[in-house]
Formats: structure tokens, C-alpha cells, sequence
């Protein structure tokens, strides 16, 4: 993945500065709160959940167990539809095809439908670079754009701007990408859509070329499948001469008849909606309908070495609904960019690692971005247990161990930086298998128990700078038990209450 | 029934009263309980800090110190979760990297018969009426562990509800995470406090006395954030309220 943003510091020096900025706080809790209560009621309608949750989690893991055949068979669909294939390994692999499909066009602009791939190999600056400008149409992706910004959720990408921050960017930016904002815009909502809307229909009607991702591919018939709210991706997909769709290989499935699943599942979690407003399918090319080139690109980008990976391979199930962000207690205080990647929440924090590597700051931090409450599994419509693959990726980070990367196997070299946590395991590993070792040290601490601090140095600094210390007992449990024979000699013993 | 109490590192070194009030608790219904002092940790620091490789002998000692208990009781969700559903994990690991299924032999017993105290009392004995009397007005937080891996749902609440004396009253957002999670805690300080902060404030928005869970793990760090905060609210484990009586609190 190459979009890793130079220089990203590790989550938790992030998380402390969107901690500081309470406006942000402020409009993650309020939009969190809301998708996850209108999620947990869509979601009750529905008798079957739990069957469904299975169903999908079967028909995405049986592809990727098979995902070599279902890829061959959706090459063969596609082209036989009369679409063309390309097959890219990495970022650059992608860039440079889809730069030279728009070349090849004679265009210097492109219209793009929301779509993370393209945003997790940075295709607008590898455009850009070529001097072909790629416009955002998703409302929220246009307001990042605009705001020259980054996302900050799966699916509502300016989830961290309140309504009079994106009036000031509409009206700052717009007009040096097109028709500007009209005067006296204000920040009703109705007001900034039809903003958005006058200055993107300019863009729909000019276009030749259109750059899309998609929810599905249909490895059977060749269909792609793209599941949106606003209808500018249908605009992006119909209007355009070419069409140039950017997916990632773990998108496929196997049949026509799979979607009945995942068209349940996926707006119920996403958009807490029963069915999306606008669903498009597209197979390869029609005369006189829609675009006459159709080209998909195939993107790796490290999922095959995630593949190889058998805990951290449920991550690929995900098909991108974002309730994981919604419920997490973390996400909602340390908001999406801390995650340094444009998959953020706990989906990002076992995606990124496992397509990038632990090898940057950001990444090496991301699998301790939770505190294991395990709301993120519990919510997941496609059962992804992330608890189990972020403890999997502290594995690699702290142990090391066996790993493919590019499709090599090597074996990674536990991460720098951890080496007083390690000893710190280590010694405590070592009391652990022995009681007396145990007892002895539950003495020493009861002994000194009133000159312990009430702050600690060092590494304990972190816990006691906002946070008493407990206060140690006078006698530990097992030196209770030993002495009273678990209060059989003596009637309950030293009886000092811990917490009066 | 031989039935052994799984304290849990934390509650042996920090919060021998919580032990002291299942033994109590448990003898009051008649079971006898048994300590073994070979015990120490179930390994959880270990393995959700990433060193699974190092709690593997850690989890094989407890399954061995317990090999001839007919049932284990820990007053402790997470510890319980972490022998239920991460032992078997551990045994299908060492499978899967060819080294044969001695390990998992050894941890199925422990995992099979582990029980959670509110969930053995519930399930095993058959009560919510223990004959407690504590004349408090308690808050319930459900620790993450509890919640959602042991899935104890109402059990607790069953329990303190019985309780002579007893005011519960409902804390909103219950089923959100206090923000502790372990090495969690330490690592992102900055998230951990600000989670901790937002639930001791619900807590005490309910005007109870006491914040009450079954884990003493959460309640170290609500516990602390309290003290700091120089809240009046107490963190008390649920033994502890089951297992006072009148006659405790008058003396």
C-alpha cells in the first residue's frame, strides 16, 4: 500500500491531538451515535440476522479459499462481456495502468464514484502528477477534496466536519475547481447539497472518463456491482465514453444469487437503511448504453500476502460497511485520521498492518488501537472477529515470525522499540510459573505499602498521571488463606476493607 | 462436587477482600471451596499484549494446578473468558504450527469446566437469592468480557436485584468498554482515560454510591479515575455486595 501518509506519527501520539479538539469530539460522538442506534433498530427487523451474518461470512470465506479460480472466472466473464481486464500487484502497478488507460483517451479530466482503492493507492496524485485532474463526486469525498483534506470514515468520509465547517469550504473551494458556491450559502443542509449538485452536474455532463470501485464483482456473469445513497455514482457510471473500475481482488463472489445476502446486510449496516437508494450493475459493455470501454483493474496490493496469513485473513471478508467505526469506543475519541490510513477504525487498524506491513510507526501501533471490548465482532455482518486478528498482529509485532510479503515467505524480526515491554513479560512470565515467586513479591509490595507513591516514573507515568494507584493491601489473599486456613482458624482473619 | 477458586493475579495482590467474600459467599450456600496455592495468572497480560508463545506455560501450569477440581470459580469475567475461549485457541495455534495436540489436550479440562462466580452461581447452583443485605444504591456496569464473550446478560443484575437493601439504578451506556483493556491502559493513555472518564461520569450522572462490576480490573482503573477525580462514588466488586449481610454491616 503506498499511501501511507510520510512521517505518520504512532496512534497514540494522533489520538492525543483529536483528543484535545473537543469541536471534533463533539461531531464524532453525535454521528456515531446516531448510525449505531438507527443500525441496532434496522438490524432487529430482521429475524434472520444472525443466519444471514453466517451466510455471508461462508460464501466470503469458501471465495477466498477458492479466490485463484473465481478471479480466472470473472477475468473470463468480464472479457467475454466485453470488458478488458488488467491485473495490477501493488499501487504502482495500478497507477501506472490506469494513467496510461486516461492517456490513451486523449482526457485531462476524470469524474471518480467514491472508491477506496483508488484512495489506498493515491491514484488522484499519481493522476495529478501526469496532469490529468480526477474530480470527486460523492458529497463527502468532494468536501475532502475540496477542503484538500483526508478521509476520516469508510463511509462517511467528512464525518469529523459539522455543517458550518463544510459551508466554509464549499465556499472557499469550490470555485477553483468549477462553479463556484452560490452567494449567501448558507449551512442547511438542503442549501449545500444543491451547491454540491449545480457544481457537479457540470462536471457528469463534460466527462469522457469516469473511474469507479465496486462493492461486488460477480465472478459468474462479469458483473460489477456498486451500492451508493446519492446517485452520482450512477451518473459516473452511465455517462461517461470509458469506464475504468479500480477493485480489489477479495470483492468477488461467486454467484448472482450470493448478492441476495450482502444486498441485506450491507445497507442495514452501513446506512442503517433497508435497501440503498441506488444500486448499479454493469456487465462489460452495451451498444448505445452506457460507456463502449469498460476496464477493470484488478488490485493486489498485498492481499494475497494477507491471504497467506490464517487468523488475519478473515480481514479480506470485509465488505466496507463501516459499522465497526460506529460502535467503537476508541474510534469515536481518537477520530479517523489518527489510523493513518483511508481504512480507519478497527477495520483499519488489522487491514492496514497486514497490507502495508508493521514496518512505519503508524502501523507497528495500529494493533494496539483497542482495548479488546470486542464491539467491533459483535456488530461485524460478515462475523470478522477483530479482537482475534489484533492480538494475532501484536503476535507479529512483539514475536515476530513467519509472514509473506510480495509473495515471498520471510520471517519478521520482532518490531524495534518493545524490548523493556518484552523483559517486562519475560520477568513476568517467570513469577507466573512459580507461586512462591508470587508470594514473595505480594509481600515485598505489602511491606513497602506506604512508600509507594501516588505517581509513578517512567513507563508508569502513563497510568498514574490521570489515575490514582491502588492502594496495596496489608496481606495478600493467598497469605490470608495460608494463615487462616481460608478462614476456618479465625474469623475472617485481617479483615481491612481495601476500599473503605 | 470438588469446586477450586481461580482468585486471578490482580485480586490476590490487590484485592484480597473480593477473595475473601467469595469464600464466604460460597461456603453461606454450601460449597466448600478449595484454594490451591499452586495458582498464580491465567496469562491474559502475556497473551493479549502479542507473547502467546510465553503464556503457554503459564496456561499449562493452571490447567494443571486445577486437573482435580470438578468445577473453577473465578470472580473475574475477563480472566474467565480468557481460559474459555483462548485456551482452546491456544491448543488449535500449536496444531496448526505442527506441534501435535498435546497442548490442547491439556487445556480443554480447565476450559470445560471454568465458570465466572455470577454465572456458577446462576447456572450451577441454581440461586439469585443469596440472602444478601446491603443497603446501598448501586450502579451496574457489565465489563466488556462479561458482556460479550461469557455472555452473562441479566445474571448480575438477577443477583443484585435480590439483594435486601439494595437500590439498583440503571447506568446509561452500560455496555460501553470503561476504556481499560489490559496493557491498553498504559499504551494509549490518552484514549483509556478519556473512555474511563466518560463512564465514571454516567455513573455518577445515576447518583449512586456504589459503582458496582465483577471484574476488580475495570473497577482499578474507573477506581482510580475516581480517586483522582475525588469522587465519593466507591468501586466495589459484586462478591463483595453479595456477601455482606446484616449482621457485617452492623458490626
Amino acid at each position: 500500500m503506498s499511501a501511507t501518509p510520510l512521517g505518520m506519527p504512532a496512534f497514540p501520539d494522533a489520538a492525543r491531538d483529536a483528543l484535545r479538539d473537543t469541536t471534533l469530539r463533539g461531531n464524532l460522538r453525535h454521528a456515531t451515535h446516531t448510525i449505531r442506534d438507527k443500525r441496532a433498530r434496522a438490524v432487529a427487523e430482521l429475524s434472520d440476522w444472525a443466519r444471514l451474518r453466517e451466510a455471508g461470512k461462508q460464501i466470503k470465506d469458501h471465495t477466498l479459499r477458492h479466490l485463484d479460480h473465481y478471479l480466472l472466472r470473472l477475468e473470463e466473464s468480464v472479457t467475454a462481456a466485453g470488458g478488458t481486464v488488467h491485473w495490477a500487484a501493488d499501487a504502482a502497478d495500478a497507477n501506472r495502468i490506469v494513467t496510461a488507460l486516461v492517456k490513451a483517451t486523449g482526457e485531462r479530466e476524470v469524474v471518480k464514484v467514491k472508491s477506496m482503492a483508488t484512495q489506498e493507492i493515491g491514484l488522484n496524485e499519481a493522476l495529478a502528477a501526469e496532469g490529468i485532474r480526477a474530480y470527486e463526486t460523492d458529497l463527502a469525498e468532494l468536501i475532502v477534496q475540496l477542503a484538500d483534506d483526508r478521509p476520516s470514515h469508510i463511509l462517511v468520509p467528512a464525518i469529523h466536519l459539522n455543517r458550518a465547517e463544510i459551508r466554509d469550504v464549499l465556499v472557499s473551494a469550490m470555485g477553483d475547481w468549477g462553479r463556484p458556491a452560490p452567494d449567501g450559502l448558507t449551512d442547511a443542509p438542503a442549501e449545500l447539497a444543491e451547491a454540491a449538485r449545480l457544481h457537479l452536474r457540470e462536471k457528469f455532463l463534460r466527462a469522457k472518463v469516469g473511474v469507479s470501485g465496486a462493492n461486488f464483482m460477480v465472478a459468474e456473469t462479469g458483473t460489477m456491482v456498486v451500492v451508493e445513497s446519492e446517485g452520482n455514482g450512477r451518473m459516473c457510471l452511465t455517462l461517461p465514453e470509458t469506464l475504468i473500475s479500480v477493485v480489489g481482488i477479495e470483492k468477488v463472489v461467486p454467484a448472482w444469487r450470493d448478492l441476495e445476502v450482502f444486498l441485506q446486510t450491507l445497507p442495514r449496516s452501513s446506512t442503517a437503511e433497508r435497501m440503498n437508494p441506488y444500486t448499479s450493475m454493469w456487465t462489460g459493455v452495451t451498444d448505445t448504453d452506457g460507456p463502449s470501454a469498460f476496464h477493470l483493474v484488478l488490485l493486489d496490493n498485498g492481499r494475497t500476502d494477507t491471504l497467506a496469513d490464517e487468523v488475519g485473513r478473515q480481514a479480506l471478508r470485509c465488505i466496507r460497511c463501516s459499522a465497526c467505526l460506529n460502535v467503537c469506543p476508541v474510534y469515536e475519541r481518537a477520530g479517523g485520521h489518527a489510523y493513518g490510513s483511508v481504512y480507519p477504525g478497527p477495520i483499519g487498524a488489522i487491514l492496514s498492518p497486514q497490507l502495508r506491513g508493521t514496518g512505519s510507526a503508524v502501523d507497528a501501533s495500529l494493533p494496539y488501537a483497542s482495548s479488546l471490548c470486542g464491539a467491533c465482532y459483535d456488530v461485524c455482518p460478515v462475523a470478522i472477529d477483530i479482537p482475534e486478528v489484533l492480538v494475532r498482529l501484536r503476535e507479529r509485532v512483539v514475536e515476530g515470525g513467519p509472514a509473506v510479503r510480495r509473495g515471498t515467505r520471510v520471517v519478521l524480526r520482532p518490531a524495534r522499540g518493545h524490548a523493556a515491554q518484552r523483559a517486562a513479560m519475560r520477568a513476568a512470565g517467570w513469577v507466573f510459573t512459580r507461586p512462591t515467586a508470587l508470594a514473595a513479591g505480594q509481600r515485598l509490595l505489602s511491606r513497602t505499602r506506604r512508600l509507594h507513591p501516588r505517581r509513578l516514573p517512567g513507563p508508569g507515568r502513563a497510568w498514574s498521571a490521570d489515575r490514582d494507584l491502588p492502594e496495596v493491601p496489608e496481606e495478600s489473599f493467598r497469605d490470608w488463606w495460608r494463615r487462616t486456613s481460608g478462614g476456618r482458624d479465625s474469623a475472617g482473619g485481617s479483615g481491612r476493607e481495601e476500599r473503605s | 462436587m470438588r469446586v477450586a477458586l481461580f482468585l486471578t493475579c490482580v485480586n490476590d495482590t490487590l484485592y484480597p477482600g473480593t477473595g475473601r467474600a467469595v469464600v464466604k459467599l460460597l461456603a453461606g450456600l454450601g460449597v466448600d471451596v478449595d484454594f490451591p496455592l499452586g495458582q498464580t495468572c491465567c496469562g491474559q497480560p502475556q497473551y493479549n499484549t502479542g507473547y502467546r508463545r510465553g503464556t503457554e506455560p503459564i496456561a499449562r501450569r493452571l490447567a494443571e494446578v486445577f486437573r482435580d477440581h470438578d468445577a473453577v470459580v473465578t470472580p473475574s469475567g475477563s480472566c474467565a473468558a480468557m481460559v474459555r475461549e483462548m485456551y482452546p485457541r491456544l491448543g488449535e495455534r500449536a496444531r496448526a504450527e505442527g506441534r501435535g495436540d498435546a497442548l490442547a489436550t491439556a487445556l480443554a479440562p480447565l476450559a470445560d469446566k471454568t465458570y465466572e462466580l455470577t454465572e456458577f452461581l446462576v447456572d450451577v447452583l441454581g440461586v439469585t437469592d443469596v440472602g444478601a443485605w446491603y443497603p446501598h444504591t448501586v450502579t451496574y456496569h457489565p465489563t466488556c468480557h462479561g458482556l460479550r464473550s461469557l455472555r452473562l446478560g441479566d445474571r448480575p443484575l438477577r443477583l443484585l436485584r435480590a439483594v435486601r437493601g439494595l437500590e439498583l439504578v440503571e447506568l446509561p451506556g452500560a455496555e460501553e468498554c470503561c476504556g481499560f483493556g489490559g496493557t491498553f491502559a498504559v499504551k494509549n493513555p490518552g484514549v483509556s482515560v478519556a473512555m474511563g472518564t466518560d463512564k465514571v461520569r454516567s455513573a455518577e450522572g445515576t447518583g449512586a454510591e456504589v459503582l458496582c462490576a465483577a471484574d476488580n480490573s475495570c473497577l482499578l482503573h474507573l477506581g482510580g479515575l475516581l480517586g483522582r477525580q475525588g469522587s465519593r462514588m466507591r468501586p466495589v466488586h459484586i462478591a463483595e455486595i453479595l456477601a455482606s449481610t446484616r449482621e457485617e454491616v452492623r458490626r
